[in-house]
């Protein structure tokens, strides 16, 4: 009984106590439909949980050695009306979850632009969101602004109530981008791109970090999220404005570097191909972007005029050490120049500052187009191969 | 000596490598040599050498070797344990600038050694030592299919754990998380020996693993006694051969997962890097096929170990013995159509992860069914709560608030919030420690009578038990808590001074359970110690159902003296109410397997061939794997593997049970 | 529950039989060989994801040469032939034959090896190596592990012709030599996925 009394003081302790439950209380519209999903779902499962803990308890007890007033049936081991039961109740809160699951995974999905800034009030013309590129480093965060031209190191803020558009890489190796006041989180890995819609409803500061083990500087990968006001959020821009420094290239090869524990950095200037270039991994000149790769894969590679065509690296984050029984480390030589793959990788992406109202009506079964928004939602549900994870 | 001469002998190892500078490590080492040196002595002093190696290493006897598995899981046990105890130093003084007193170097390794070795080297192990134990006698068999496979299979695991454990003294473990997913694995980023010593451990352990689940499956499909027809088996026996056939059927994934990633850091191929067209996303789902099943693996068996306790203490039939052998059938299936769940954060599309999503909440419905069971076969019994059922209902109480947790974590959009979180920790200890060490401190205590002859003394045994229990709520229910509050998993130091009265509360959890796991050695000790006055000559302490109460306790090396002929699932308890006499007469010489020392020495060259690719020692692994070879080849020329134990042998062992038996009259 | 009406219940064999030695060899060797198939699967697929993955060099059409390929197929279709022979010519209890055809089993696996060989050195000195790039990764690993396969073949083949020379055709090595069958065979069936599935697909590509 001992068990069962811990289990119940449980929600009384976290009543009690004042920590920030943050997952359970979130700022963000996002993440509060999150919670409710987790709430419902708590509270779809305790319907079944809750009678087996008490018939356990009370079986133990009813039936226990000493109490023989309680009948003894030996033999009895079965009952189809009873097994019956026992397949079709959790057969049927699973069907309900099932459902719940369903529609809540969809309409959640990280890809999906978000259609309300919160319950009642749809996204109307006049929000237009807010891009942010996101790139995990060694051991910290980097965020562009590439409509507004500029990025942070560490340091994220946007306007209450407006639509945020993250697209998330990494420069090296896997880490998960998570603000648990804002949105569930999704992973950044290098090389490949992933997006996540989200609206901070409450201005305030709250925590992002990593929710990925990354290596030694994991634990200092954390960044402070600014939910501003729309003019405390241009007063942050035109703060970031006045560094006036610029985030080239050659300023990321070094930012790049491990490094721990990072403080707050801004920039006033971003090179605008640099987020491009860190997604396809080819921020150093005269190596081989990603997607000029695949697609020159695509058409069957460059044959066996090709096989040579690597170069040793010279640079590298790492002072990387190549495999005991491998050639020394060596990276794939572009065959155009930076700025033709830059402007390639441009064309190929579209022009993403136009923005389109979506489509409102009610949704009506996942996976089916409308008219109007056919290609819109097209690219919702299926980016790029290139750019979507398997 | 020069230069190149050294490098050629010693490859990577250097003085270097001995973690000379980590204060911790060296005290460790100084406690284990000092220990090490003292057992041996003792074995050396006492004249134990040959006993152990006659009777035991070479044993081809399944009920030794699954006492030297369980022996080899309590060992790894402590080690894993060590760590997740540092884990929760560390993670309750970390706070208001605090490093805690553990670097990230060592930090890193310490939470990935515990996964690893939690799985790998203990509860595997003891799973396998029970299903080695239990199953045969079940089934009525003299041993398993194939004992001389047994063997090395059970010394393959011994050498992945050596090679754990020398990673402790000699170079690192790998920094990487206990899967290592690349490219934070590869030898880009994890240059070091760590990995290594991972990539060997786990290939050589594996080996192990799938060639018992191999013998396992034959034993249990050829070797019933007659008249055991598939639904006669014991459930334990059914749910063990659900576990071979996932282990037969997972393993294999994770071998070539890690050589390819293996591949890479030695060859330099490019399975899973970022350039030249590598996929480490193609890890990921890989491991994670073997991954899930893994964790069936581990649980099915004890799944097993609840039915038998539940019906046995009920004094009942066990209630829908079909739907439990069905529900088991239909996990064992359905684990190979939820890996995806493990990383819906990916950025899988909104139709993947909700089927992988609703394919996890269906196993929920077997599994729940199952809880059914157990709960309809105490209904109108006679609940007698000796330690095993203790843990049962313990069991019960637990693990469905963990499976309960597990489905909220199979919904993705709540799973996006609680991905990687302390909640996930806390969900997953709740069913392994909550399903599997539960189920095996039951399994022990209910089995330990029949293998040594004597019952588990009881005292200790409660005090071992209130300990894990309150102990891992108060250690865990934190967890879940923090990971409400956003706290992630593998931090090693926090920000925020409002965590820190739940790491300590958790901290303290952990406190218990190592009082806990102090009771439960002590409890060995004692009733080692009291052995006469908890004997139980009669080989049926507890009124058992199954054939393996049948025979004496300990049982014969042969087992049975006829084999028995089979009419219910309840075979004994049938027996025993068919007014059923043993046999007393006409023995016939039994034939059985002959002891080997060939396991041994190749799983001794498999650990010489691991650390010789660990460090580079290329002459080392050449060597080893050419011994290696040898060793195998020249074990296929002795044709003289099996013997019989005389009938005069056999009637004298059953005429001194007889005598035993009527003393007790 | 089972009840024998009337009659006195059996509970134990009197007159046992011995179990025959071995007696699940076979499944439990069919069973290994599935296990083995699950790596085959994985290096499979893992050819399946990476195999277009060529980072700006060479695919399966500047590469393969399907004539060379052909001779190879050839070379380890005639040896499970051969190995046919081998176990119809152990059925009969002939010794000096079944030892001859398992000979000729082996030289054409040595063949075949040795073809194999002949392709990788070729590649490699052109510059495809294993590490220029993910699809020939894949492809050396699935076609290497095959190739080692065989390699452990022939080197069971020979240790099996030795004790067959010593003891006879008794039991226990008409028992081994059905496993090596299996377990030829086998190959050859991975041998013929590789072939379609790399190879003349490949050039399809």
């Amino acid at each position: 009984m001992r068990r069962f009394g811990t289990l119940l003081l449980l929600p009384l302790i976290g009543l009690l106590s004042g920590c920030d439950f943050v997952v359970l209380a979130p700022a963000g519209d996002i993440a509060a439909q999150q919670r409710d999903l987790l709430v419902v779902s708590t509270g779809l499962m305790l319907i079944i949980i809750i009678p087996v803990m008490a018939l356990t308890v009370f079986f133990a007890w009813r039936y226990r050695q000493s109490n023989t007033s309680a009948t003894y049936a030996p033999d009895w081991d079965h009952s189809t009306k009873l097994e019956l039961l026992i397949w079709a109740a959790p057969l049927l809160i699973i069907i309900c979850l099932g459902a719940l699951t369903w529609l809540g995974t969809h309409l959640l999905d990280p890809y999906r632009r978000i259609d309300r800034i919160e319950a009642g009030q749809p996204v109307t013309q006049e929000h237009k969101p807010i891009r942010v590129e996101v790139v995990a480093l060694d051991w910290k965060w980097l965020f562009i602004y590439p409509d507004l031209g500029i990025a942070a190191v560490n340091e994220l803020a946007a306007p209450v109530n407006q639509p945020i558009d993250f697209r998330i890489t990494s420069s090296a190796v896997m880490n998960s981008f998570y603000i648990p006041a804002l949105a569930g989180q999704i992973y950044a890995m290098p090389g490949m791109e992933t997006k996540l819609h989200a609206v901070i409803n409450r201005p305030g500061t709250y925590t992002g970090f990593s929710a990925n083990y990354s290596g030694a500087g994991f634990s200092g990968m954390r960044f402070a999220f600014h939910g501003f006001s729309p003019e405390a959020f241009d007063q942050w821009v035109a703060q970031a404005r006045s560094g006036g420094t610029t985030l080239s290239r050659d300023v990321y090869l070094a930012l790049e570097q491990p490094s721990e524990n990072e403080p707050v950095r801004r920039f006033a200037s971003v090179d605008p191909d640099l987020y491009n270039a860190i997604l396809n991994m080819c921020v150093e000149r005269g190596k081989m972007c990603m997607n000029e790769m695949m697609s020159i894969d695509a058409k069957g590679g460059l044959g066996l005029a090709g096989v040579r065509n690597t170069l040793p690296l010279e640079y590298d984050k790492f002072a990387r050490r190549g495999a005991v029984f491998g050639p020394d480390p060596a990276y794939v030589a572009s065959i155009c120049t930076a700025e033709e793959a830059a402007a390639a990788a441009r064309a190929a992406r579209g022009n993403q500052s136009d923005w389109v109202l979506k489509d409102l009506s009610p949704l009506r079964g996942a996976g089916l187009l409308r008219p109007g928004v056919a290609s819109l939602r097209a690219e919702a549900a299926m980016p790029s191969a290139s750019q979507r994870p398997l | 000596m020069s230069d190149s001469l050294t490098k050629f002998i010693f490859g990577r190892l250097s003085w270097e490598s001995l973690p000379l500078h980590e204060p911790i490590v060296v005290a460790t080492f100084a406690v284990v040599a000092l220990g090490g040196v003292a057992l041996l002595a003792a074995l050396t002093y006492f004249r134990l050498w040959g006993y152990l190696w006659r009777e035991w290493f070479t044993s081809v006897d399944h009920k030794k070797i699954g006492i030297m598995y369980m022996v080899l899981g309590l060992v790894m046990l402590l080690r894993g344990f060590s760590d997740a105890i540092m884990m929760r130093l560390q993670q309750a003084i970390a706070f208001n600038g605090s490093e805690g007193y553990l670097n990230a170097h060592h930090y890193d390794q310490i939470f990935t050694a515990h996964g690893v070795i939690m799985i790998f080297f203990v509860a595997m192990p003891f799973v396998t030592g029970l299903m080695n134990y239990v199953v045969p006698l079940q089934i009525g068999a003299r041993d398993v299919s194939f004992p001389f496979l047994n063997n090395f299979s059970f010394w393959m695991t011994v050498g992945g754990a050596v090679l754990v454990m020398m990673s402790l003294f000699v170079g690192e473990f790998a920094r990487t998380g206990w899967l290592a997913y690349p490219p934070l694995s590869n030898i880009g980023y994890s240059p070091d020996v760590g990995v290594d010593y991972y990539i060997w451990a786990l290939q050589v352990a594996g080996v192990g693993t799938t060639l018992s689940g191999i013998n396992l499956i034959c034993t249990i499909v050829k070797m019933r006694a007659p008249g055991m027809t598939m639904m006669r088996m014991p459930v334990f026996t059914w749910t063990s051969l659900c576990t071979n056939v996932l282990i037969v059927a997972s393993f294999p994934v994770l071998t070539a997962v890690l050589a390819m990633l293996g591949l890479d850091r030695y060859v330099g191929t490019n399975f899973f890097t970022n350039d030249f067209g590598g996929n480490p996303m193609m890890y990921v789902n890989l491991i994670w096929i073997w991954g899930h099943p893994e964790v069936y693996i581990l649980i099915l068996p004890l799944f097993g170990v609840f039915s038998e306790v539940t019906s046995t203490f009920s004094g009942k039939r066990l209630f829908g013995y079909t739907s439990m052998v069905y529900a088991t059938v239909v996990i064992t299936i359905l684990s190979y159509l939820v890996w995806l769940h493990h990383f819906f954060t990916m950025g899988s599309g909104a139709s993947v992860n909700s089927f992988f999503g609703i394919t996890t909440m269906i196993i929920s419905i077997p599994t729940g069914a199952k809880i059914f069971n157990w709960l309809f076969t105490m209904y109108r019994g006679r609940i007698r709560f000796e330690l095993p059922m203790m843990w049962t209902v313990a069991f019960m109480l637990t693990f469905v608030v963990g499976g309960m947790t597990g489905v909220l974590l199979a919904v993705p959009p709540a799973d996006f919030v609680l991905h990687n979180s302390l909640f996930l920790i806390a969900h997953f200890h709740n069913v392994i420690i909550g399903g599997v060490l539960f189920g095996l401190f039951a399994g022990i205590a209910y089995w330990w009578p029949k293998a040594f002859g004597f019952k588990l003394d009881p005292f200790w045994g409660k005090v071992s038990f209130w300990c894990w229990v309150v102990g891992f709520w108060l250690a865990f229910m934190p967890l879940y808590v923090l990971g409400l509050m956003g706290v992630t998993r593998r931090m090693r130091v926090f920000d925020d001074p409002s965590l820190q009265i739940w790491f300590v509360i958790a901290a303290v959890g952990a406190v218990l359970i190592a009082a806990g796991i102090a009771a439960f050695l002590i409890q060995i000790f004692v009733s080692i110690r009291r052995r006469e006055a908890l004997t139980d000559p009669t080989g049926d302490p507890w009124d058992g159902r199954t054939l393996e109460w049948s025979t004496s306790s300990p049982p014969p090396a042969y087992n049975f003296a006829f084999t028995p002929v089979v009419r219910d699932n309840d075979a004994w308890w049938d027996m025993k109410k068919a007014g059923y006499k043993r046999p007393l007469s006409g023995y016939k010489p039994i034939h059985m397997p002959s002891n080997t020392g060939t396991g041994v020495v190749l799983a001794a060259f498999s650990v010489a061939l691991g650390f010789g690719l660990i460090w580079y020692m290329w002459w080392l692994a050449a060597l080893s794997f050419v011994c290696l070879i040898a060793t195998a080849i020249g074990h296929t020329f002795n044709y003289h593997r099996d013997f019989h134990i005389p009938a005069t042998e056999v009637e004298q062992t059953e005429e001194a049970r007889t005598a035993l038996l009527a003393a007790q009259g | 529950m089972a009840t024998t009406a009337g009659a006195e219940p059996v509970f134990h064999l009197k007159d046992e039989h011995e179990h025959a030695e071995g007696g699940s060899t076979m499944l439990g060797f069919w069973i290994y060989l599935m296990s083995d198939c699950l790596i085959f699967a994985m290096l499979f697929a893992a050819y399946g994801v990476l195999g277009g993955n060529y980072a700006a060099g060479p695919g399966p059409k500047d590469l393969f040469d399907l004539p060379l390929v052909a001779i190879n197929t050839t070379m380890l279709l005639l040896s499970s032939i051969t190995y046919g022979f081998a176990m119809l010519t152990m059925d009969k209890g002939r010794i000096a034959a079944t030892q001859a055809w398992l000979a000729v089993t082996g030289l054409f696996g040595l063949a075949f090896l040795g073809i194999e060989l002949y392709e990788f050195a070729h590649m490699i000195h052109e510059g495809a190596t294993p590490q220029r790039s993910a699809f020939l990764s894949a492809f050396f690993t699935l076609v290497g592990t095959h190739g080692l396969h065989v390699t452990f073949g022939i080197i069971w083949l020979v240790t099996l012709m030795v004790q067959v020379g010593r003891r006879g055709l008794i039991e226990a090595n008409r028992r081994r030599l059905m496993c090596l069958s299996m377990f030829w065979h086998f190959l050859d069936v991975i041998w013929i996925g590789v072939f379609t599935f790399v190879y003349l697909m490949g050039m399809l590509r």
